[in-house]
């Protein structure tokens, strides 16, 4: 608590290219590595391409999370949100009915407000009700659960109109130049968010509430508001994620998002964001998403153990790829 | 006051009176039925067969009361019985959470003499249940083996695992005995938790590494759905088909419709459920022997009988 926060925003701009930065690249390069040397068809462009666009979910919601993770934050509601917005949004579409473009464009906004929305509802918690935000996250996780359970009555909601799924499809399936949708998706946030959080006084602030509160009080950061900021942003994620999510199987079930909210807090520290705070990195983010995506696919792709013992290797790639990090994090200092 | 009282007193009785001589076979039965709460179609389709059976039965039989109660955990599902107990049940249907926890509870209920029938998850004590309605998981793998080795006779298959449990591992393990001897082989086996998600990941990275597959055995509808729509995208054409199970209703309407990927199902009903309740209820009423072990079959859904075991209302 009581490190100094770096005294000019500028310098630490400076640090962002050094191999810090650049591990989680690296990490990801050794595991396109390994993919390849285990069966020479994980490097095809259809099962890359299947992959990164499959990382589309979780690299959204992580940018979020990056966000709320840097300010000292943390949301475990996220997984659930997504099923309770996804749910949502499908409901709105069968209500409607048609296959209007107009349609579909407000469902869209309707899933991107309502994600907005449980963002805030976050973030006021955290911040006016001054709840911890593990509390307060772990109890609207159960809440968005529970509404999906409800809406769905345990079963499914599935999209009524054939037509609409046709006409929404492309929006996981398609392609721009070859390019998948989901994956220009959060190319798009992702440099949004970096330009917020490098480049807007905003972004600043955040990482000046996550490495110290009350240095950050004393110089006159509005701090509540800030905190709230980084929930609704990370509900705007979900909001974003569904709208990829929705059209691929066109349903959203309770078992929606689960452990999603694990996975992008993965995200976020394998790529190299400080889980106490203080720090951001969004692109490392994405690698991080990419690289939870690939060590699935490889474990799949390879018949090297019994499907019994996958998550006892994916968990040990993810560890050695954090220590091979770590180690060219010391060399570089 | 006490006037009162012996007026309403005789009337009750007269009232009494009147019912028995009308209708001598009313009798006051107070049935308890405790089932998971829906946390995914399986279960969504217990209660809505459980209540469905309810209004039908309660209908039949003006003295019948049913409960029907869910609980999210087992614990839950602890408490719940003690609370039925409190409200002085003859019988007690229970779809257990798990085995370990709910044995001992269950035990509970059966020491004030009621009822007990019990559904689909066996307790650890046998003793404890008067009637055992259950699904038949080696059966269900067994019919979906045979269906491959009957229709297919010689390919590469692909099979999808649930959660790693008994009832999976009965699945597969039955799947593989009946396909064993024909020309049918299991490239790959993974475990998809019986969600669209996942089966949808694992099916994307199976046509990834196998450059020609046959069929798919996804052993459950919700990941045949992801299935099809990871090969759906692929547009790969030498999948011949696809074989679910347990009958969810969207895919037992695409074996109505004749759908060619999804020929068939294989039958892990929900409504077992009804089954259990009726039983229960024909204990009290029906004056015939009901105690004992009902395995209901998994049979082969194909467009033939698939009407039967259609039910477009009900969630799953």
């Amino acid at each position: 608590m009581s490190q100094a926060v770096s005294p000019t925003p500028a310098r630490r701009l400076g640090w962002r290219f050094d191999m810090r930065a650049l591990s989680p690249f690296l990490a990801l390069a050794a595991l396109l590595v390994l993919g390849t040397v285990l069966n020479p068809d994980f490097m095809s462009v259809s099962n890359l391409t299947n992959v990164v666009t499959r990382s589309a979910f979780i690299a959204i919601i992580a940018v979020g999370t990056t966000f709320v993770i840097a300010s000292g934050g943390l949301d475990l509601s996220v997984g659930s949100m997504s099923a309770f917005v996804a749910g949502m949004m499908i409901l709105f579409l069968n209500a409607m009915g048609g296959a209007e473009w107009t349609t579909l464009a407000m469902a869209m906004g309707v899933a991107l407000v309502l994600g907005a929305a449980c963002g805030l509802a976050n973030g006021l918690m955290v911040t006016v009700g001054r709840i911890e935000p593990f509390i307060v996250t772990l109890g609207t996780m159960g809440i968005f659960r529970a509404l999906i359970m409800y809406l769905a009555a345990g079963g499914t909601i599935t999209m009524a109109s054939y037509e609409m799924r046709d006409l929404y499809r492309p929006f996981y399936f398609g392609d721009v130049l070859g390019i998948p949708v989901p994956v220009i998706a959060f190319l798009a946030v992702a440099s949004v968010a970096s330009l917020i959080l490098y480049k807007t006084p905003f972004g600043r602030h955040v990482v000046a509430v996550g490495s110290n509160q009350d240095v950050a009080r004393y110089s006159g950061v509005p701090i509540a508001r800030v905190i709230t900021l980084t929930y609704v942003i990370q509900g705007l994620c979900v909001g974003l994620a569904v709208l990829a999510y929705v059209p691929r199987l066109g349903s959203a079930t309770p078992t929606t998002g689960l452990l999603w909210e694990l996975q992008a807090i993965a995200a976020v520290v394998i790529g190299g964001t400080a889980l106490r705070g203080g720090r951001g990195r969004i692109w490392g983010t994405i690698a991080g998403a990419i690289i939870l995506e690939v060590v699935g696919n490889i474990m799949v792709l390879s018949n090297l153990v019994s499907e019994y013992l996958i998550g006892a290797v994916q968990g040990a790639i993810i560890i050695i790829a954090m220590l091979v990090q770590r180690s060219l994090q010391q060399r570089s200092q | 006051m006490k006037r009162t009282m012996i007026g309403s007193l005789a009337a009750a009785s007269l009232a009494l009176g009147l019912a028995t001589g009308a209708m001598a076979q009313q009798k006051n039965i107070t049935i308890g039925v405790s089932i998971p709460a829906a946390t995914h179609g399986w279960t969504a389709g217990v209660i809505y067969h459980a209540e469905r059976t309810k209004a039908l039965l309660e209908k039949a039989y003006p003295g019948l009361k049913v409960l029907v109660k869910t609980s999210p955990t087992g614990a839950a599902q602890a408490n719940a019985l003690e609370d039925l107990t409190q409200q002085k049940i003859d019988a007690l249907v229970v779809l257990p959470f798990n085995s370990d926890e709910l044995t001992g509870p269950v035990a509970q209920v059966k020491k004030q003499g009621t009822f007990v029938t019990v559904v689909d998850r066996g307790l650890k004590d046998p003793a404890i249940q008067d009637v055992y309605v259950a699904g038949n998981n080696p059966e269900f793998g067994r019919v979906s083996g045979q269906y491959f080795k009957d229709t297919l006779k010689t390919g590469d298959v692909v099979v999808l695992r649930g959660i790693p449990t008994v009832i999976d591992s009965e699945r597969v393990d039955n799947f593989e005995a009946a396909i064993k001897g024909s020309g049918i082989n299991v490239i790959d086996k993974q475990f998809a938790n019986w969600s669209r998600d996942d089966a949808f990941k694992v099916m994307q990275d199976f046509l990834a590494k196998h450059k020609k597959i046959d069929a798919v055995w996804a052993s459950d509808d919700d990941m045949a759905i992801g299935v099809l729509e990871a090969i759906k995208q692929a547009k790969r054409d030498d999948i011949k088909l696809v074989v679910g199970g347990a009958g969810m209703k969207d895919m037992v309407k695409r074996v109505i419709d004749g759908d060619k990927m999804v020929p068939v199902n294989v039958l892990y009903p929900p409504a077992m459920i009804a089954t259990a309740i009726q039983v229960t209820v024909a204990h009290f009423y029906g004056g015939a022997p009901v105690r004992g072990t009902y395995l209901i079959s998994s049979p082969l859904i194909t467009q033939a009988n698939a009407k039967e075991y259609y039910y477009p209302d009900s969630p799953f």
